[in-house]
């Protein structure tokens, strides 16, 4: 306060407190976060800053490729020559397949057109290169080098050549951010090859992953491979998932604990196939404000029913 | 024995736009792709420190809650998440400011690796309120090489601000 008229001397002026800027910044970062945790509301601010960073995070990334690059420079041509040659047999292996395949899905379409069964969609897929694991050590994700630009969209699966990685969460135009299956948040409907029995896989952590709310008596085996049972409309029936390597069954827990390992590369890097997404779009409407006034006005009504 | 200030040389004023650059550096060096690889510092939160407790009037925390929330874009974390560390970091810094640069280097470190840890503390504490899974006692080992470069970094920071050392006669200061 000025005693005759006259503003303190500016000298000390320093703005408010310490304890008040603490308070406001720390309240602020607070509602940030229970912003994005509970309401996901900040995706927005997240894409812009994440595109605008992109040249940064290329050129930053430099010197870790170099790297990688330099050790595959060196990598033995014995492994090389071993590695190409198991390729090709591979390769033969799988011809006899390959070359059916065809045959078989003419075959399949037909007999399925005799069933009046809805026709498999078909599915394309892009390659994308697993760039780099996101540094956040609290989750497991991944990014890869295919974005919108590309026509990847959230959602959408991720396989490599031996199974389901994971799934799309974030695209940014350039890049996309992949969800491992191995994370907490990420489940994914599974059935046992087997036999056939349903379940719900989650990720465990520690590169691990659980099959949840199986009963204590279900018939799942050590040794048992988890294939997508498709029933979420994400992923496509049949891709192998994960292999069962341990059952805890608790007579005291209603639930068995049963530990499954992941069969594709989860942890590791190198190329992937992301697959499009698996329901077509529903055809275009031909009257856009007629339709949607159906279902507004109903609830409209149900409203004032109540 | 009469305490001395540890950096007894008059050093010559900051310029604003290295302590901007040497925070764009940092956040730049935290983009490098290092995926889980453990003991990597935070440069930033290392920086962010450093110049809270020699500057407390120009960094604060301010700047802290910034460049949290550009690290939390930069690592596809929760928004939030080390805006609230390293505001809390900046705080912890510039309050102890006049304490921690009596003492010699060495010792300044180990005043600093208790903030370091304890802004990842509350990084944990935050994200496994909200579920996420721990990340194993390696993730602090970041914390560990950041105190160790805490020598290093300070005569790089306090190069630009350093005297020669042969004083002009004719330039008295």
């Amino acid at each position: 306060m000025s005693v005759v008229g006259h503003a303190p001397p500016p000298f000390f002026k320093r703005g408010p407190a310490p304890l008040v800027r603490l308070a406001f910044f720390v309240s602020l970062s607070l509602v940030l976060l229970v912003a994005d945790l509970r309401f996901r509301t900040l995706e927005w601010a997240r894409l812009a800053v994440a595109t605008a960073a992109w040249p940064l995070q290329r050129v930053t990334g430099i010197p870790i490729d170099a790297a990688g690059d330099f050790g595959t420079y060196l990598s033995r041509q014995t492994t090389l020559i071993k590695e190409n040659e198991d390729l090709r047999r591979r390769q033969l292996g799988t011809a006899n397949l390959l070359l059916r395949q065809d045959h078989l899905e003419q075959e399949n379409k037909r007999l399925r057109a005799l069933l009046d069964m809805r026709e498999r969609q078909p599915v394309e897929g892009r390659i994308a290169e697993i760039l780099y694991a996101a540094r956040d050590p609290f989750s497991r994700r991944v990014i890869i080098d295919k974005g919108s630009q590309h026509g990847v969209a959230a959602g959408e699966a991720v396989v490599d050549d031996v199974g389901v990685i994971g799934q799309v969460t974030r695209v940014f135009p350039l890049t996309a951010e992949v969800l491992l299956l191995t994370d907490k948040e990420q489940a994914i409907p599974v059935a046992v090859q087997r036999n056939g029995l349903r379940a719900v896989l989650a990720g465990a952590g520690a590169g691990m992953m659980e099959l949840r709310f199986l009963a204590a008596n279900a018939e799942v085996q050590v040794g048992d491979v988890l294939v997508t049972s498709g029933l979420d409309g994400v992923y496509l029936p049949g891709l192998p998932v994960a292999k069962v390597v341990k059952i805890d069954r608790d007579s005291s827990y209603s639930f068995a604990r049963i530990i499954c390992a992941p069969l594709a590369g989860v942890e590791r890097h190198g190329l992937a196939l992301v697959l499009g997404g698996r329901t077509a779009l529903p055809p275009q409407p031909d009257d856009l404000p007629a339709t949607p006034d159906q279902p507004t006005r109903g609830k409209r009504v149900k409203k004032k029913a109540r | 024995m009469q305490p001395t200030h540890s950096s007894r040389r008059i050093l010559l004023p900051v310029r604003n736009w290295f302590i901007v650059l040497t925070l764009f550096l940092a956040l730049v060096l935290n983009l490098v792709p290092f995926g889980r690889f453990p003991g990597i510092p935070d440069w930033v939160a290392l920086v962010l420190a450093f110049w809270c407790i020699h500057q407390p009037l120009k960094v604060g925390m301010a700047a802290g809650f910034f460049l949290g929330l550009a690290m939390d874009v930069a690592d596809a974390s929760v928004m939030g998440q080390h805006a609230l560390a390293y505001v809390l970091l900046a705080f912890v810094a510039a309050g102890w400011s006049r304490r921690v640069l009596w003492f010699p280097l060495a010792q300044q470190a180990l005043h600093v690796l208790p903030m370091l840890l304890g802004a990842q503390l509350v990084m944990l504490a935050t994200r496994m309120i909200a579920g996420a899974e721990f990340p194993g006692v390696l993730w602090f080992l970041s914390g560990i090489t950041a105190t160790l470069l805490w020598t290093p970094v300070t005569y790089l920071l306090l190069t630009p601000q350093f005297q020669p050392e042969d004083k002009d006669v004719h330039r008295p200061i």
